[in-house]
């Protein structure tokens, strides 16, 4: 069934609306990975058949994911006229009492984490309330409203606006909240010129990392002249701890692909690829189902929307290279090359997939467009700094209390992001750095926490914004250690093509391998500095000449680590094996044990309720005793 | 035409023409060791680079093997930047192929005495500049060896590192090798390349009996002029 005109789209929507607040209740399961990982599915196989079992008049649909992570897995109830109750961290055991619960109109209350009054379709700029008037239910009204919940008080969704809200295998329910009537403005009201103007105009800047002003490079590739033009998607997501792209394209696939149509009307684009790394399946799978999905309604093909514009979609598998996610590599692998990088000038804009004009854009930069266009460049440009418009997504991952993904306006502190939606760090321990950018990026101290995020503010800070991956530190954090972990993570992800990535990275990994193995010599800091300066300076892409960062802003916010390892073997976060040891202070034991079960090594023995003795030459330094000792008697030296 | 400044030097290129082909029209020497003008710039060695700067990014260090040659552009070849830069590539490179003698070489010419780095790489003659496998891709067409791996692992080696079914013998790996890591061996009739696992039976020719030819070789440059023929026939 071909979508042609306006009423085609709004009867599709009409569908979707039909799905997306049915007649009878609707539970909705949060099924992205990350609640598949939780166990999401044998919640989702529970609610069945409980549902069946009670006889409740209900549906079951699988969404993606909403970002509170850590309250995973999540289930919603949507009953008509009452709000949207969200339970968190629900077992398949729990399952039979929602549902009861559900039956008699009621919910379970210790269980509900949040609640939802209705929602906003952005892309019309409309609201629904979820509320009959004689639905001020009393129980329900004592569940936090989400707005008022620190998690998600300062965000604004625009590329997450339908994560965990629509099922990612129902055009129809994108369609419903607005989706595709963009695509249906461009192609209608727009020359592919105002599009690239309305795209110049909102200030939307690459999200990939770099940052690079998007109408620009649409110019560039507009511009060029060649046979065919080519636009990619760089799903590549690889930085440790990053996961933005995996949860938008599992939760809201057809914003990207919205996304890349109007790009493609923009640039004079006939074909696309979206390059995703294959350790995504179930991002793979809700690609392959939207472009589909698309394809049959003629959104993708020849003659959209009665147009007279042909695009197609590919999707090419990366096979785990992370310097794939850079862009000449990415294009050498889609050709089937191997995923080396090659010099720029040519930019991919004048020749880019076999020798074509050819724009790239990641994921997160194609979910913005719809609502760009379907906005206007001058509203989304209200949001944010002077220089960074709009929002950003990060994974707030590490030493915080709230492990979550969230989409905040730019120019948000540091202090928002991690006090406010983050909740602080976990444990109740201290701040001591945050990581942005992954390995590309840098430490940020805390003295800087007053930081605001936008792309100026972080390079000055040493670090980038990079795709957005945030890494918590607290003060158990080793920082040569952590510059250690990124340099063996890209020791093992260099290409090898050049020299000063190839073999500096591999010399500085070894350096900081041996300080933290209390090998380190007078002078290796300074040797550190001075190979970051080649590397970064004589590498042949982007892998190369960011790699340092993780290093350079170690070194300049925290040298007095560096200096204690060196010169005083020392660590004194106490993460380094070599540089520590574990002894039980006979004062403070009490015998009672919990050491000693905890010990793979049996290095300690004691008699019961008397002090113990742990034996260092047995001792692997693992911590298992420091964590369990409730009495502090196991010391760290 | 285009004219840039090197080394406060007017130079006057054509258009299209890299910063090294510029460079070296005039006279100007820049080092490098994964440049061959018969085949694309590669830009891994590194050691051709020089200061460029523009308004947007200020000044940085480009490949001249591959960044165009810009009207106005003005560009340095020795700078303390460029110079500083080399001379690490050259340290982390003696470092690691420790018995090349072009990496010697090109570390005296640097004033590189010794490498702060311990050596690690003895016996290890290649130093990946890639022109071997660009020259069996580019000049002979049949792409028998690649780099594989990746980091510190790569190397060059033909697929799955067994004898390439496409390899002909020809020696142009050998020829075009700066650091004599490629060894072809003719003991008679048997040629051996060593490095890619590949024997060959030659003949002897049927003139002076003296001279060998490798079978493989003979049949592919045959192929080349049959096809080189029938296109002057289709195009005349």
């Amino acid at each position: 069934m071909r979508i042609l005109t306006l009423r085609d789209l709004e009867m599709a929507g009409a569908r979707g609306t039909a799905a997306l607040y049915p007649s009878q209740t609707k539970i909705m399961v949060g099924m992205a990975t990350c609640g598949l990982a939780s166990g999401a599915q044998e919640v989702y196989d529970a609610l069945l058949n409980e549902v069946s079992r009670q006889g409740v008049d209900a549906v079951i649909r699988q969404v993606g994911c909403i970002g509170w992570c850590c309250k995973e897995p999540l289930v919603d109830v949507l009953s008509p006229g009452k709000p949207r109750i969200t339970y968190g961290e629900i077992t398949a055991k729990r399952v039979p009492k929602i549902v009861e619960a559900l039956a008699q109109g009621e919910i379970v209350k210790e269980w509900a984490i949040g609640r939802l009054d209705g929602d906003e379709n952005l892309i019309e700029g409309t609201k629904r309330s979820y509320l009959a008037d004689d639905a001020q239910v009393q129980v329900m009204n004592q569940v936090p409203l989400y707005k008022e919940i620190d998690l998600f008080k300062d965000q604004v969704r625009i590329v997450m606006r339908n994560c965990g809200i629509i099922d990612p295998r129902s055009i129809d329910e994108y369609i419903a909240r607005g989706g595709y009537l963009a695509l249906y403005k461009a192609l209608n009201e727009m020359s592919p010129e105002e599009v690239i103007e309305e795209i110049t105009r909102s200030g939307l800047r690459g999200r990939g990392g770099a940052g690079f002003p998007t109408g620009l490079k649409w110019k560039f590739t507009r511009q060029s002249k060649g046979d065919t033009k080519y636009i990619i998607c760089n799903a590549d997501e690889g930085d440790p701890g990053a996961y933005m792209d995996r949860s938008v394209l599992e939760g809201d696939p057809h914003t990207v692909i919205e996304g890349m149509i109007i790009g493609a009307y923009a640039i004079g684009a006939s074909e696309g690829y979206i390059y995703v790394r294959a350790e995504y399946p179930l991002a793979i799978e809700m690609l392959t189902i939207a472009i589909q999905q698309a394809e049959e309604y003629g959104l993708l093909g020849q003659n959209i929307l009665g147009s007279g514009m042909d695009f197609q979609i590919k999707l090419s598998m990366g096979a785990g290279a992370f310097v794939c996610g850079e862009e000449t590599a990415l294009m050498a692998s889609i050709e089937g090359r191997a995923g080396e990088p090659r010099p720029r000038p040519p930019f991919p804009a004048q020749s880019g997939l076999w020798g074509q004009p050819t724009n790239i854009n990641n994921v997160e930069t194609w979910a913005n467009v719809p609502v760009i266009v379907a906005r206007g460049g001058d509203w989304y440009a209200r949001i944010g700094t002077e220089t960074s418009k709009g929002t950003k997504v990060f994974s707030l991952v590490g030493k915080i209390t709230n492990n979550s993904l969230i989409e905040v306006p730019m120019g948000i502190t540091l202090r928002q992001i991690i006090y406010g939606a983050g909740g602080g760090i976990a444990d109740g321990r201290e701040f001591k750095a945050v990581q942005t950018g992954g390995p590309s990026g840098g430490c940020i101290p805390a003295e800087l926490i007053d930081l605001p995020v936008d792309y100026e503010q972080l390079t000055q800070a040493g670090s980038i914004m990079g795709s957005g991956g945030m890494i918590v530190l607290d003060d158990r954090t080793c920082m040569v250690d952590l510059a250690k972990y990124f340099f063996t993570f890209l020791k093992g992800e260099s290409c090898g093509k050049c020299i000063p990535c190839r073999l500096g990275i591999n010399r500085m990994q070894k350096i900081l391998t041996d300080i933290t193995e209390g090998r380190g010599k007078e002078g290796d800091i300074e040797l550190l500095e001075q190979l970051a300066v080649t590397v970064k300076g004589a590498s042949l892409c982007g892998l190369g000449q960011t790699a340092p960062n993780p290093v350079l802003t170690t070194i300049r916010y925290f040298r007095d680590e560096f200096e204690a390892h060196i010169k005083e073997k020392r660590c004194p976060a106490g993460v380094c094996r070599e540089l520590i040891e574990y002894s039980i202070d006979a004062e403070k034991c009490t015998g009672c044990g919990r050491c000693v079960r905890v010990c793979p090594q049996e290095a300690i023995v004691g008699e019961k309720k008397k002090p113990h003795v742990l034996d260092p030459a047995l001792c692997i330094k693992c911590g298992a005793c420091y964590e369990v000792c409730k009495f502090g008697a196991v010391v760290l030296s | 035409m285009i004219t840039l400044t090197i080394d406060d030097q007017k130079v006057v290129a054509e258009e299209g023409m890299t910063i090294l082909e510029a460079a070296r029209e005039h006279g100007i020497y820049i080092p490098t060791l994964c440049y061959h003008e018969a085949l694309k710039p590669y830009g891994a060695c590194r050691l051709c680079i020089v200061e460029f700067a523009d308004e947007r990014r200020g000044a940085r260090l480009v490949s001249s093997c591959s960044f165009p040659a810009q009207d106005g552009a003005v560009i340095r070849t020795n700078s303390p930047l460029v110079l500083e830069a080399r001379r690490m590539i050259i340290e982390l490179l003696l470092a690691d192929c420790p018995d090349v003698k072009a990496v010697r070489e090109l570390a005296d010419e640097l004033g590189v005495e010794k490498s702060q780095f311990e050596p690690e790489g003895e016996g290890n003659d290649c130093i990946l500049c890639g022109l071997c496998v660009r020259a069996c891709q580019e000049i002979v067409g049949v792409s028998a060896i690649s780099l594989i791996n990746r980091g510190i692992e790569k190397k060059v080696k033909p697929p799955f590192e067994i004898a390439s079914s496409v390899c002909i013998g020809c020696g142009t790996c050998v020829f075009v090798c700066p650091t004599g890591a490629i060894t072809l061996e003719d003991i008679g009739r048997p040629r051996l390349a060593h490095e890619w696992h590949s024997e060959f039976q030659a003949r002897p020719c049927r003139v002076c009996g003296d001279h060998y030819l490798v079978p493989e070789s003979v049949s592919d440059y045959q192929e080349l002029l049959a096809e080189e023929e029938s296109r002057s026939v289709s195009s005349g």
